[in-house]
């Protein structure tokens, strides 16, 4: 057994929301100097020139890349030789949050109903998911996800039938459908399989692997690529004025699913794609 | 009043004229220094009872611009936080009615929808867009930020900027001209 007391835990969730918000991960600096070398759209080109710009001054002024500083999705990987001391776990996490956002002049923009809808005031509670895994290690992965492009997202159950031409056609539906809303460049975070909860949760975790890198899944390496080159065919562009560059990548992860069911739930994220890990 | 600046972008001061809205089309890249407003969502909740109820609105919106935004604070020292655009669509519901009270321009990100733009043509007014996600760099056009209303909704509430050439595009004119279909079918490819 080995002991992780609460408030390293604390310290290590506000530090990455801070950074999360300030610094824009490498992976998406890489990714707006590719689309410049390919981008054929004047005012395509320029957003992207603009958005390179925002990312150096957010880092260099320690400011918010984008003003909507996010949910905070936290996904924890629990080494069950791991014992949790000092407070519980979700706690901490959720102290990280309201320190990391109050220290880090970060927006509050959780409100504590769907209902009333009144801010509580230091973006907490945060949305978490555990996984206990083999091991001694806790690992702490947090997005901050804008509410702009999360509003897009979308889930389809299909058929068996209508198998992967399918889940093409749908996921090309989803870029179409976000448009220009999401704020493209976009990034796909695509779940399939499972059951209807399973396949959502997949889409979001799809999105923290590194953007440019190859899904270790030959056959579903292919089928990212083919579906990426179709959306920058759309034409939407960047910001939707027009453009090759519509989405920067789309990640798929899959399950083993029912007889009945292809369940396709697709996380649309955006540009301001903030997301920080550590391992304690 | 709107002037060419001379590099291909149209210089724009608050307020805004039927005939200054009249001037713009799609795709125009403009600069606007003057008076802006925010307003999102649960502003937008509060001002719409008022219009249906005939009653004064805390704001005098006649010729002006509302942004879609709700910034992150500022550091001590700084203006504003980060300040770049919400979704306008969110808040179709209410921008015809605002609209016919003489607003003349709204900024955002993303679609609006029909009746929207069937109030622009009407009411003559325009949608721009700023660049979505840019919240940092669009900070440093804002000179003075002022809550005017609803100071309870935190970043919501409704606060009055004053910008110095404040970068967007004109993305629906009052003419019909809609910069995101355009843009689309110019760059669209066969699959």
């Amino acid at each position: 057994m080995r002991d992780v007391h609460v408030s390293s835990i604390t310290d290590a969730v506000k530090k990455l929301c801070m950074e999360a918000n300030w610094n824009l991960e490498p992976d998406m600096l890489r990714a707006f100097d590719r689309a410049l070398t390919t981008e054929r759209s004047p005012a395509g080109k320029q957003v992207l020139q603009i958005l390179k710009d925002n990312a150096k001054l957010a880092a260099t002024k320690r400011i918010p890349y984008c003003q909507d500083t996010g949910f905070v999705v936290c996904f924890v990987e629990l080494g069950q030789d791991v014992h949790v001391t000092g407070g519980a776990l979700y706690d901490a996490i959720n102290e990280g949050v309201r320190q990391g956002y109050k220290e880090g002049y970060l927006r509050a923009s959780i409100v504590r109903s769907p209902f009333d809808r009144v801010n509580t005031g230091d973006n907490t509670p945060a949305v978490i998911h555990v996984d206990v895994v083999p091991g001694a290690a806790l690992k702490l992965m947090i997005m901050a996800k804008g509410g702009g492009c999360e509003n897009r997202s979308k889930y389809k159950m299909l058929t068996p039938a209508e198998g992967i031409a399918g889940v093409k056609d749908w996921i090309i539906e989803c870029v179409k459908t976000a448009g220009p809303d999401a704020c493209p460049p976009l990034i796909l975070g695509v779940g399939i399989g499972g059951t209807f909860e399973q396949a959502a949760l997949l889409s979001k975790k799809a999105l923290f692997r590194e953007l440019g890198t190859p899904n270790p899944d030959p056959v579903v390496d292919a089928l990212e690529r083919e579906l990426l080159d179709k959306a920058n065919r759309l034409g939407i562009g960047p910001q939707g004025y027009g453009g090759d560059t519509t989405s920067f990548g789309i990640h798929i992860l899959t399950y083993p699913c029912h007889i009945t069911s292809l369940p396709v739930a697709v996380t649309i994220e955006c540009h301001a794609h903030r997301h920080k890990e550590v391992t304690l | 009043m709107i002037r060419d600046g001379g590099d291909g972008i149209k210089d724009i001061t608050t307020p805004l004229s039927d005939a200054d809205v009249q001037a713009l089309q799609a795709g125009d890249r403009v600069r606007i220094t003057g008076t802006l407003y925010t307003a999102r969502d649960a502003a937008h909740g509060r001002l719409f009872p008022l219009i249906e109820k005939r009653e004064p609105l805390p704001i005098d919106v006649k010729g002006q611009i509302i942004y879609y935004t709700g910034p992150s604070p500022a550091r001590p020292g700084d203006v504003v936080g980060s300040i770049g655009p919400t979704t306008g669509g969110r808040m179709d519901k209410f921008t015809p009615a605002l609209l016919e009270l003489g607003l003349k321009g709204t900024i955002g990100k993303g679609a609006r929808s029909q009746p929207v733009k069937d109030a622009l043509r009407r009411f003559k007014g325009v949608y721009f867009g700023a660049i979505g996600g840019a919240g940092a760099v669009l900070s440093q056009f804002v000179k003075k930020v002022e809550v005017v209303a609803y100071e309870d909704l935190g970043t919501e509430a409704i606060r009055r900027l004053e910008v110095d050439g404040f970068p967007a595009i004109v993305v629906n004119d009052c003419h019909g001209g809609d910069l995101y279909q355009d843009g689309m079918k110019a760059y669209a490819r066969e699959s």
